[in-house]
């Protein structure tokens, strides 16, 4: 049993976080922000020179062969960063490919990917989460070799700034469930991209496909096999989720104990007080459980050892403590955290974000039901 | 970063479970807190401490040169989960786990001599001499005397909340020796034979109606000089420090789980309204987050045991895997309650309780979880305090 890093990860999380502490301020976030529904490119740029985006892929790619636990590493301090780029997307991207890819799309995407030059994302949820494959209204009927794509897709990554999406469609017939993973352009005619309005001002956007003519190569083959694959892809992105949440609620139970070691009231810094004292308490304690859960299910999908309960468990757990954490942090503020001025709200509207992406506490409560036999 | 135990070790563990299985009877395992023995499983503790000793396990954790085996942090936690999850009833070792290990430390060689061999082999029984009615997470306010007199120490004062002290022949003892030092620098250890004339133990009922813990009172309670263990107004530093052996709490959490386990296997084959109350959407939600619950409070327990294999010295991440660990303990008894409802009032002993009266036992008994052995509020001032800097005053 050992929870130790290897010196490699040790030093790509000292690196990482060096780089992103003076390439991805506050001030970044912010203006991304304001400007609604961009990215930061120039972190993008300089992410792909650091070799981020080829972590995950294997060197013939143009990648460095990293695992997955590697890129959760990674991931963790983006989340810390609140880094206003594609990354999750895009490495999910780039997994489905290695797995499900035929050799012309591996090698057609992934050096585009690796080298950010290429930004695809996931479009798989509708108005809801896709719990099964009869929620998924999308549909992509084959007509000879070209599949005509018709439906919408909600809450986008980076939707706005995509290049291209990974789409996830109904192929079978009228009843039957089956799914399949398709590739579309920004540029193919008739899809249209328009920015949600929500809580975290990161880029989520609605994505609209109105009879779009596709290649059978924009597909990954075999046809119907796209539910196992979906669910791969939720399992990767849930335990990602997982890894930025735990940054970001390191962040700020960093920064909350700071401030009350720093604010004084009553002649004493009010972290002296005890319930300033159990509050933080009980905030560290959520963001070690999180972030335990989360090595455990992220070390198990690396090895690729079976780990559906261990997802589940992380999720859940985590989803909750991120969103607690900040509330809490909020209480022990006083009014300052309350203001826009003060980073916390930054990660308070993320944390609800990321608390319902790929599932919430409720989804996955279900999920660990049904795993114990309930 | 491997989460997986050696093939050794869950092989270890393997034996572990097949002992428990061959000299366990499921009739006389205890309820999830294992805190109140019956006579006839406190009988059977002692005779399964005589069997452990042979096997070498009662003491595995103590160095070699002492009678142990030099066991590893991660064996012995295989070894304390197991034996909680299977619900084994265990007298508290109090000699094992914290008498002995002080003496190994501080005692001299007489008093090595004398106790130490008989703690291997199961055979002296201890109890603790540390709370006093004014002095409970105040410790060190404590003000039991021991002056000397003459080549001897006479003891006056009164101790609360020892358990089973009406069982034990000695008593570990924290007593003031010097009243003008500042509090915790005028105390000291004593071994002290139950025996003695002025001792008297008086057990105290609690909400359970069991006698578990007792009062004992010292008057002029005459010990010769080789009572005392280890340097005179050191006890308080001494009672601190102890050898580093597996105590992060995972026989908690792993009573939690056999509580939950029993609980799925309680809804899957039972219904309500013709429906099996494990379809029931608000009963999984309840014991899919106790799941979840449990594997955080398992995960915060290994850090703990990992800390002390890397040779480092835990702080306040033991302070937070047993209060994570002790108030889930009370979250699976009251969510067990709720999903019994109206039946969950049966007690122990009534034939129609379900899951044997355990839960509503469980109920009362793990209130005291979050206040002995340190309260959960001391807890927090620790993870506060130690782990994240926060200032006293």
């Amino acid at each position: 049993m050992d929870f130790d890093f290897s010196e490699a990860q040790k030093i790509l999380r000292r690196s990482a976080r060096e780089f992103l502490s003076s390439a991805c301020t506050a001030a970044l976030v912010r203006e991304v922000e304001e400007e609604k529904q961009g990215y930061a490119g120039e972190l993008w740029r300089r992410m792909a020179e650091l070799g981020w985006m080829g972590l995950a892929v294997p060197e013939e790619f143009g990648g460095s062969g990293g695992s997955f636990f590697d890129v959760c590493l990674l991931v963790e301090e983006l989340g810390r960063a609140l880094a206003p780029v594609p990354f999750v997307a895009v490495t999910l991207c780039e997994y489905a490919l290695l797995e499900g890819g035929s050799e012309a799309q591996r090698e057609r995407f992934l050096p585009r990917l690796t080298s950010g030059e290429l930004k695809m994302t996931v479009a798989v949820d509708e108005n809801e989460l896709m719990v099964d494959p009869w929620s998924l209204q999308t549909r992509a009927v084959r007509d000879g070799n070209h599949y005509v794509l018709d439906g919408t897709k909600n809450f986008v990554p980076y939707a706005t700034v995509a290049d291209a999406f990974l789409v996830a469609a109904r192929t079978g017939a009228a009843g039957d469930d089956s799914l399949s993973l398709l590739i579309v352009e920004r540029q193919a005619p008739g899809v249209e991209v328009s920015p949600l309005s929500a809580i975290a001002s990161d880029g989520l956007g609605q994505v609209s496909f109105s009879r779009i003519r596709l290649a059978r190569d924009h597909l990954l083959e075999p046809e119907g096999n796209g539910w196992s694959r979906l669910k791969n892809l939720y399992q990767r992105g849930a335990i990602l989720k997982c890894a930025e949440m735990v940054g970001g609620a390191q962040w700020v139970l960093d920064r909350t104990v700071e401030y009350a070691k720093e604010r004084v009231q009553f002649d004493r810094p009010i972290g002296s007080f005890q319930a300033i004292q159990h509050r933080c308490a009980n905030m560290a304690m959520s963001a070690d459980g999180a972030r335990f859960v989360t090595y455990q299910a992220a070390w198990l999908q690396s090895e690729n050892l079976a780990c559906e309960r261990e997802v589940a468990i992380a999720k859940a757990w985590a989803s909750e403590a991120y969103t607690r954490i900040c509330l809490d942090s909020h209480q022990a503020h006083g009014a300052i955290g309350f203001t826009k001025d003060y980073d916390l709200q930054l990660y308070t509207r993320r944390a609800k974000a990321a608390e319902v992406t790929f599932g919430d506490a409720r989804h996955h409560y279900e999920a660990l039901a049904n795993l114990m036999g309930l | 970063m491997d989460l997986r135990f050696t093939e050794e070790e869950e092989s270890f563990r393997r034996e572990v479970i097949e002992f428990i299985e061959k000299e366990v009877p499921p009739a006389i395992r205890v309820d999830y807190d294992g805190l109140d023995l019956s006579p006839e499983q406190f009988e059977f503790a002692g005779r399964l401490d005589r069997k452990l000793a042979q096997k070498g396990w009662l003491c595995m954790h103590w160095p070699r040169e002492y009678g142990g085996h030099g066991v590893s942090i991660t064996k012995q936690l295989i070894f304390n989960e197991e034996m909680a999850f299977r619900g084994v009833p265990s007298r508290g070792h109090m000699g094992i786990n914290i008498v002995g290990p002080a003496i190994m430390l501080y005692g001299s060689d007489e008093q090595k001599r004398k106790f130490l061999p008989p703690i291997t082999r199961g055979e002296l029984e201890w109890c603790q001499g540390f709370s006093e009615p004014n002095s409970g997470s105040d410790l060190a306010s404590l003000r039991t005397s021991a002056k000397q007199d003459g080549d001897g120490y006479v003891i006056n004062g009164q101790k609360i909340w020892s358990s089973r002290a009406h069982h034990a022949s000695y008593c570990w003892l924290l007593a003031r020796t010097d009243p003008e030092a500042p509090k915790h620098k005028g105390l000291s250890t004593f071994a002290v034979d139950m025996k003695a004339p002025g001792i008297t133990v008086r057990p105290i009922v609690t909400v359970l109606g069991s006698t578990h813990f007792c009062e004992i009172f010292f008057d002029n309670v005459r010990i010769p000089a080789h009572a005392l263990v280890g340097q005179r107004d050191q006890g308080w530093y001494q009672a601190m420090g102890t050898l580093s052996f597996e105590r992060s709490g995972i026989n908690r959490v792993a009573s939690v789980r056999r509580a939950l386990r029993d609980l799925v296997e309680y809804v899957k084959t039972h219904e309500r309204n013709g429906v099996p109350l494990s379809r029931d959407a608000i009963v999984r939600h309840h014991l899919a987050e106790l799941e979840t619950e449990i594997e955080v409070a398992r995960l915060l327990c290994y850090r703990v045991a990992w800390l002390q294999m890397k040779g480092q010295v835990p702080s306040y991440e033991a302070s937070m895997a047993r209060v994570f660990g002790h108030e889930l303990s009370q979250k699976v008894a009251r969510v067990g309650m709720k999903i019994l409802q109206l039946r969950c009032q049966l007690m122990p002993g009534d034939p129609r309780a379900p899951i044997g009266g355990n839960l509503a036992r469980a109920f009362l008994s793990t209130i005291s979880n979050t206040i002995r052995s340190g309260t959960s509020e001391i807890q927090r001032n620790i993870i506060a305090q130690r782990g994240l800097g926060l200032p006293r005053r």
